[in-house]
This record gives structure tokens, sequence and C-alpha cells, in this order.
């Protein structure tokens, strides 16, 4: 059947396998033809869940297995949800420590993308919550893998795109919270600097995140909203609320209608939304109450959202840049922008801590994100933001990827070709090999 | 008032699983009922950990009649609502060739499920209450050259739990046909199905509790089904013995 990523973007074959248990999960992953990825929910933007033959889905191995509140710890099977274990969870006083801005990730695609959320700055990534993982092998065997045991392969599986094996199940961090309740402040900044300096302010923040508004044209050219975040204290919530602190009133879903006309987003329709997002972010600058639900995953509340680019799809862009140059480089890569005059409906700006594993994203400095619809222009703008990067020691997020050259990839990062020996070395390959690997020569 | 507990049958298939989450996420206890059941400890680990209900595990064997009325015995309660999930599609060829494997098929769908229903029916009667839910196969509605084996041993099973309802209508216990069309497990997996009339196991779930809830008597998980099953149903048998289905 035809698989492809989050962005909908071109279409690739691939056998797809729906094993019921870990043992037959195993034996899928070792059974011959080589080319086999996991795929979670589908959430990857490019390539990275769809096998170069054939693609494992976990979603059948989705049962909670056990939780010991003295630790916080939760062991579950990879295909589990992030919105059912904040909906099994969050009611007994626990959220994710550490959370992508989606809810309908699976526990494994989180670990391999090693994931990191709003408080990277202060909490790290997924490496910092996971204790365990069990991995599925090319040779059929499930090994237990952590910081104790089977380490090399434990530390290159967070993060590694699914090329080490298949996660099996995995036990987990959660972290306390008194209520479902996010203390927001929000703040209006003039420009890229002025972000830049409220992220440094906000340090302390437990949660920040800023957006861009890049389709800004003249004084207004890079303005933004800098959105900070702590866990509200059942304390501090007013008296109606205080009752009952961790039952947050569920939010509407509305569905993307199944064909979306043309393309609605266009220059001017991008820049208008843009426009309206600082007007009202602008307007509502402060301190409220906002639910877990809408400050960390305010796209989820429009299920299907990635339909809004049309048939041909969309792409994402997502870099890091390390502090020195972090400046410097965002300014190019937004100079970029506005020069093409093709702006992203979302740009996302954060600051993040140090990097955690050996093939972990995050690096202490800034990370931007921005998303385009498909087409030859802004793949071509896309080179152009490549180099940019990589002039800046910057480097690039694979979860996010679906059209970089190899050779973009390993100039930016030469831990990939450590993963990539290490790979050969361990016999992972060709047996695990995603559509990604192969254009990356992983 | 506490929930009644919800007894599962076949509780390995992936419409079992649904239902089991379902009913468990409104407070039901669930006692999860299959071959192995030993192996079913992270299902049953999953919906306490979830739901905070208690779950228990209880070898049972559908083909073993004898044994059905000692198994009732001893469940840890008798069970206010029972799903009976078991069925086996087998292969159509195999069982048109080989009457051993057709007496396979037609004893997993129609005599082991109604063997274990009546029983279930005794003491539902004697206690004057429970639903019983019985989930059968449009392919039951008309017999087609691609299944029919499959088909007649459903056929059978709709047959019965329409006897059973009739029987126990005015007893305080009420029986659901279930006839949820294409679904999307294990079962039919490589199938090339139409999206548009292939349910997911999640729906049939809450088809099912809302059926016992309501006390509707025969379901289609999918509306779309009654009309395509109300056509098939008009074809003249003249036609329909010369159509490829």
């Amino acid at each position: 059947m035809k698989l492809t990523g989050w962005g909908r973007r071109t279409p690739r074959a691939t056998d797809l396998l729906m094993p019921r248990g870990p043992e037959a999960l195993a034996a899928a992953v070792a059974s011959d033809g080589g080319g086999a990825i996991a795929r979670g929910n589908g959430r990857a933007y490019g390539d990275s869940a769809i096998g170069a033959q054939r693609t494992i889905s976990t979603r059948h191995l989705d049962r909670m297995l056990a939780f010991d509140p003295a630790r916080g710890q939760l062991v579950a099977e990879a295909g589990v949800l992030l919105c059912d274990i904040i909906d099994a969870f969050l009611p007994r006083g626990w959220f994710p420590a550490v959370t992508p801005g989606t809810k309908f990730v699976t526990l494994g695609g989180m670990l391999a993308a090693d994931v990191h959320g709003k408080n990277h700055h202060r909490n790290g990534g997924m490496r910092h919550v996971v204790d365990w993982i069990d991995l599925a092998g090319p040779d059929g065997v499930i090994r237990r893998c952590g910081p104790d045991r089977n380490s090399e392969l434990f530390e290159w599986t967070i993060g590694g795109m699914g090329l080490t094996g298949v996660i099996v199940r995995a036990a987990i961090r959660l972290r306390r919270v008194e209520s479902g309740w996010i203390r927001q402040t929000t703040r209006a900044v003039p420009d890229l600097a002025g972000a830049m300096a409220a992220f440094e302010a906000a340090a302390h923040a437990p949660y920040s995140v800023a957006w861009i508004d890049c389709l800004a044209r003249g004084q207004a050219a890079g303005r933004a909203l800098v959105m900070l975040g702590e866990h509200a204290p059942a304390a501090s919530l007013p008296p109606e609320l205080r009752a009952a602190p961790l039952a947050v009133p569920a939010r509407r879903q509305r569905k993307v209608p199944p064909f979306v006309p043309g393309r609605i987003l266009n220059g001017r329709t991008l820049r208008l939304f843009n426009a309206l997002y600082h007007a009202s972010g602008r307007a509502r600058q402060g301190t409220r109450l906002v639910d877990w639900d809408g400050f960390f995953y305010p796209l989820d509340a429009m299920l299907g959202w990635n339909r809004i680019y049309g048939r041909r799809g969309f792409v994402q862009f997502q870099c890091a840049l390390p502090l020195t140059q972090a400046q410097g480089g965002l300014r190019a890569l937004l100079d970029a922008l506005a020069a093409a005059g093709s702006g992203s409906f979302l740009a996302v700006l954060k600051r993040l801590g140090p990097q955690s594993g050996p093939i972990s994203f995050p690096l202490e400095g800034y990370t931007l994100a921005l998303d385009f619809p498909a087409s030859a222009r802004t793949l071509a703008l896309m080179e152009r933001l490549d180099r940019i990067t990589i002039e800046h020691g910057g480097r690039f997020y694979l979860a996010k990827d679906a059209r970089m050259s190899s050779r973009t990839l390993h100039r930016s990062d030469p831990r990939f070709a450590t993963l990539a020996a290490l790979r050969v070395a361990e016999g992972l390959q060709p047996g695990l090999a995603s559509a990604q690997s192969e254009r990356l020569d992983l | 008032m506490s929930k009644t507990p919800v007894l599962i049958l076949g509780a390995r298939s992936d419409i079992a699983r649904a239902c089991a989450r379902h009913f468990a996420a409104r407070g039901h206890p669930i006692q999860l009922a299959a071959r192995r059941s030993a192996a079913l400890g992270p299902d049953r680990d999953d919906l306490e950990l979830r739901h905070g209900v208690e779950v228990s595990l209880h070898e049972f064997d559908v083909l073993d009649l004898p044994a059905h009325a000692g198994f009732v015995d001893a469940l840890p309660a008798l069970p206010g609502t029972v799903i009976c999930a078991v069925g086996l599609m087998g292969d159509q060829a195999r069982s048109a060739a080989d009457p051993v494997a057709a007496a396979q098929v037609m004893r997993s769908n129609f005599e082991g499920p109604a063997s274990i229903l009546s029983v279930l029916a005794e003491r539902f009667e004697a206690r004057g209450s429970g639903v019983i839910v019985g989930i059968s196969s449009v392919a039951g509605l008309r017999g087609r050259a691609s299944n029919y084996v499959y088909g007649a041993s459903k056929a059978g099973f709709t047959a019965f739990l329409s006897g059973l309802r009739n029987r126990l209508a005015g007893r305080g216990v009420h029986v659901v046909t279930v006839l949820p069309g294409f679904v999307a497990t294990r079962m039919t997996e490589g199938m090339d199905l139409p999206p548009k009339l292939t349910a997911q196991p999640e729906e049939v779930a809450a088809a099912i509790w809302r059926a016992a809830e309501r006390r509707r008597d025969v379901i289609y998980v999918r509306p779309v089904w009654r009309a395509v099953m109300g056509i098939i149903g008009l074809v003249p048998e003249r036609l329909f013995k010369r159509m490829s289905l």
C-alpha cells in the first residue's frame, strides 16, 4: 500500500504489517526482505516512518502495563498514544514530563525522534525521562536497553529515528501537577532581537515558545509573540476551578473537510491570518489561565489540519542553531524568507537546552520551525535555508524532514556518519531502513 | 450504583478489545474469556491501569461444550452483560473441499456460541435481568459463493439470537444482534475493503454499548449497511445465482 508522512507529500509504496503483540512484532522485524521501519501514528512530517520495504505499525501494541506512583514511572507499549496517557493520568495528578506540539503521537515515536517540548531549555528531551526500552532487532530478539545495559544501543535509539530497532515497550517518568491549568504570560515583541531577549530573560520559566510573523513587512518585520507558561498550583486557581483542579472541560474538536477547495492558503490569506493572530496576542498580553490542551496542543483542536495545504501537501523546515551563532543565523533565515516573499503559515522559535543523547536533535541554542506548501519554489527556498543553517553551524530535525539531500545532512551533522557506521557494525542495516534513511544514506 | 460486570467471550479479537475498553471506560468490571487466557495479562493490566476497574481472566474454549456450565459457575460474579465476539472466518475454498475444516467454522460461529449463550440465558432468566450481545454478520443474510460456509454458520447464529430474544422478551433479559458489516480487524487484514463501508473496531464497540443501553434488537454499525443488505435481499434468486459476489 502507499503511505505518506503527515505532510501528505509523495505517497510511497510499502508493505504495511500490523502485529498484535510483542512476539509478532519481533517476528515481523526479523522476517526476510529487510528494509523494515516502525510507524506509530504517522505524525512524522516526511518519510521517516515509511519502510524502505516494510512498514511495521505499532498501533496495536497500545497497552499501558504498570505505573509506579512513587517514581511516577509508566511502563507502556510503544503504540500507546500520548493523548491516552494524558487521559488516564492527568485526573490522578500526572502529566507528561516532555511533550511535543501534538498529543496524537505514540510513545515509540516520541522516543525514536527524541522529541522536545516547550520546557526543553530546563528539562531536556525524551532522553531525560526514559528509564529503559525494550528493543526488537533485525535478529528477532527483544533486548532490554537502558543506561545500565545495552547502553550504546539505548543511547543511539533515543533520536535514532527507528534505525536501531523497533521499540516494543518503554518506561518513562511523568511529572506531578496540581492542576490541568497553565498560567500563560504573553508578550508582544517588535522584532527577533526582542524575542531572543525575552527568552533569555525568561530562562526560569518552565515553558516558553515564540511565534514569529515572518510575513509582516517594513516596521512590523519580525514581530513576535513570546508565550511563557507554568502549571498552575491548585491553590492559585479561582474558587470555581479549585474544587476540581484537574478537571478541564473538553474542547470542541473541529474537522477539516475532506476536500479543501483549491489552495486556501496563499500569500494574502497567510498575511491576514498572521496579522490577526498578532493583533489578538497583543490585545491579550499579560497573564491568564489557559487549559493544558489549548496551551500545549493548539493545532490538535483541528483534526486533519494537514489537509489545509491541499492535495500537493506541505513540507516542514526545522533547524537548531548554536547559541553563539543563533542571532545571525536566525536573521539570515528570516531575511531569506522575506526576500523569497513566501511566508510560512507557522514560524515557531524556541530556546533549547543542551544536547542530551548522542543523536539528539536539540543543542544549546535556538530552533526555528517553518512550514510551506510543497512547490518547486518553496523547495528551492528550503535549499537556501539549508545552506544558511550550515553556514551558522546548525543542524536539522529528521522528524520534520522530507526532502533534504544526503550531502546537506552529513555536512551539517557528522554524528549521522557515526550512526551509519554503528548500523553496519551492529548488523542493523539493511534489516532496518526507512525511505528517509535511504535518501540520507544512513 | 456500581456497574455490573461485562463478560467478553473471544477476548483476543480486535472488536472484543475495543468493547472491553469502551465498557471499562464507563466503569464496568470486565471478565475476559479466551483460550490461553494467561496471555491476556497485558490487556488486563491496561484496562485496570487506564480505567481503574476490576478485570479477571478466564480460560474458555467455545468448542468445549461440556465445560460451558462449569465455566459460568467459576466466574467471580454472574455478568450483567455478555458480549460474544467469538468467530472464525476460515478459508472458503478449504471449507468447500474439506468437511472437517467446514465443521470447524460452523461449530466456532454457531454451535459453540449458541451453547455458551444458552447457559448464560438460563442464568439471566432465573435472575430476571441481563443483556446478551451476539456479534453475527451480514454474511448470514444471504449466502454467497465467496463465503457461504461462514455465512451459513452466521445465519444460524442470527436465527438463534432472534429466537432467544423472542423467548426472553418480557423476562427482563435483552438480546442484541450485531451485524457489523466490514470492520478493519485482523480477520479482514489484507482485504481491499471500501473505506466508506468499513468500520473501525472502536465504532463497533460504541454501537454495541449504545444498543445495550437503549435495548436495541438488531443493529448495523454503519447505517449504510442496512441499505446495502436491503438491496442485496431484493435481487431475485434467478439473477443472484449468476452474480459474482
